[in-house]
């Protein structure tokens, strides 16, 4: 047996013994950022679809959530930077070999529209709200006539933004849990159905509540099925991609894993909605939560066990 | 131009000294460092093997750093050598994230910091501080687009490896075996 012992000398702060440059802050905007674009998209799509009277919570009461979860992701994301007075710079240049950057540019893009998505429903969420200025009724009255547009833009920046939150991680070869093409589709999965979970929660309309709960428990079916071939994948693939699968498998993150995304976060809210729909009297709220506890806790768990993983010692 | 530099493991005895020489000649801050010694011990008792290498930041000629950075802070200059720009950096931790060899650090001042070959000696004609100081002299620096440099000679008739090529970066520090 040949063993390989490996001992360096390096102690760089939040790099060894392993790498712990991104702390809450990154699962928090992760998790926001894919809340906002499920629920944007859910938005669009039934506007384009012209359901807009039966999916009233989608299209309406939903989204206002959105600029709230993006501005809160926002902040968590420069909170991050440690160098934040350079925090701009961000934004005089696009690099489009930079998931980070791309991003950044998306949010800037989303976050406005999305804020124009709910202000043309103030009028009817807020009684007798009136806007300040004759030009921003003018501004509404078009926006309103344009609203499929709107709603084309915004369907595709969501499974953008979606998809980027799970990109983000993926393009960075140097961390082996991170890098697998499958963590993009997972993570738009993941995120469409919090912004399920979160429309199931407010609606009151049992027609649309039905149809969100099928929605939804396809995407956990989805999700369930996308974590199963991660898995394999990593046992399936180099050394140090099995080291990565062991650490789901026995090593120190398998319990948070397993029973707090894998079954409270997916199977059990899968089992409660499926029932709900059978006819029995569950309150909404529990599988609402459930999901989006489990969607907050896998984005805690992939980003902090990614920088576990690495090439050398 | 390209700067390369091959380190010759048997002659290594890993004393540090290069670790301390730019420690002092960049300033970088107490408890950081932009160069460090990795031991690797294979094998199995009595049949074992020691190699000891002087690592740094492998002036990747792929970088994933340069490239998962949003600002350009990150950067190639002359020579292949891979530089970060202070004022352009926003501290994200892309780049960090992105090196497989985890060669860069946080500086205390919020930007990210790592080994620069030593450029504002280069420029001058003198070798990296490392290299300079490295009293076994098992350190070669050069253009390894020059046949006669320090760093092609060392390498001419002598078996050599790179860290992690796996990882695609193709790293521009070789050690010599
Ligand atoms: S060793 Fe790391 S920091 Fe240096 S160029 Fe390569 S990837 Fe970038
Ligand atoms: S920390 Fe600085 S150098 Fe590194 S990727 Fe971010 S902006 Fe670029």
């Amino acid at each position: 047996m040949t063993e390989e012992l490996l001992t360096s000398g390096r102690m760089n702060p939040n790099i060894d013994p392993y790498l712990n440059i991104w702390h809450w802050h990154i699962p928090v905007y992760l998790f926001l950022g894919g809340l906002a674009a499920g629920i944007l998209f859910f938005a669009a799509y039934y506007t384009i679809t012209g359901k807009e009277k039966q999916m009233p919570t989608t299209v309406k009461w939903a989204t206002f959530i959105v600029p709230a979860a993006l501005i809160i992701g926002l902040i968590a994301l420069f909170l991050d930077l440690k160098h934040q007075m350079y925090f701009w710079r961000l934004y005089t240049t696009v690099r489009l070999e930079s998931p980070m950057s791309w991003g950044a540019w998306t949010l800037m893009l989303i976050t406005p529209l999305s804020i124009i998505w709910v202000a043309t429903y103030m009028k009817e969420v807020v009684p007798g709200w009136q806007w300040k200025w004759k030009f921003l009724d003018t501004a509404e009255t078009w926006i309103i006539k344009n609203k499929k547009g709107l709603a084309w833009a915004l369907i595709v920046l969501a499974v953008i933004l979606g998809i980027y939150t799970g990109i983000l991680l993926s393009a960075f070869n140097a961390r082996p849990l991170w890098n697998v093409s499958i963590l993009g589709p997972l993570f738009l999965v993941s995120g469409l159905s919090t912004g399920a979970a979160v429309i199931i929660w407010m609606t009151k309309n049992h027609h649309e509540r039905k149809i969100m709960s099928r929605i939804d428990i396809l995407l956990i079916i989805i999700e369930l099925f996308l974590v199963t071939h991660m898995i394999m994948g990593f046992l399936a693939g180099s050394e140090v991609k099995i080291a990565t699968a062991q650490l789901f498998l026995g090593g120190q993150f398998t319990v948070s894993f397993w029973v707090f995304f894998v079954i409270l976060g997916l199977v059990f809210p899968l089992v409660l909605e499926t029932l709900e729909l059978r006819g029995f009297k569950i309150p909404v709220a529990v599988p609402a939560i459930l999901i989006l506890f489990g969607g907050l806790v896998f984005r805690f768990i992939i980003v902090e066990a990614g920088q576990f993983t690495r090439y050398l010692y | 131009m390209r700067y390369a530099m091959a380190i010759d493991t048997n002659k290594c005895v890993g004393c540090a000294d290069c670790v301390v020489a730019c420690q002092t000649e960049n300033n970088v801050p107490v408890g950081y460092a932009r160069d460090w010694i990795a031991e690797i011990v294979a094998g199995t008792y009595p049949n074992v093997e020691l190699e000891i290498r002087s690592e740094r930041c492998n002036h990747c000629d792929n970088p994933p750093c340069v490239r998962a950075c949003p600002t350009g802070a990150s950067h190639v200059v002359e020579g292949g050598i891979v530089k970060v720009t202070p004022e352009e950096c926003i501290g994200c931790g892309a780049c960090i994230q992105s090196c497989p060899y985890d060669a860069r650090f946080s500086h205390p001042d919020g930007y990210v910091d790592k080994c620069t070959f030593c450029d504002h000696r280069v420029k001058k004609g003198q070798d990296p501080a490392c290299v300079a100081v490295c009293p076994t002299k098992c350190m070669y620096f050069g253009d390894l687009d020059d046949p006669s440099s320090d760093v092609s000679e060392a390498m001419k008739n002598r078996k050599y490896k790179a860290l992690a090529p796996e990882a695609g970066t193709d790293p521009h520090i070789f050690y010599l075996m």
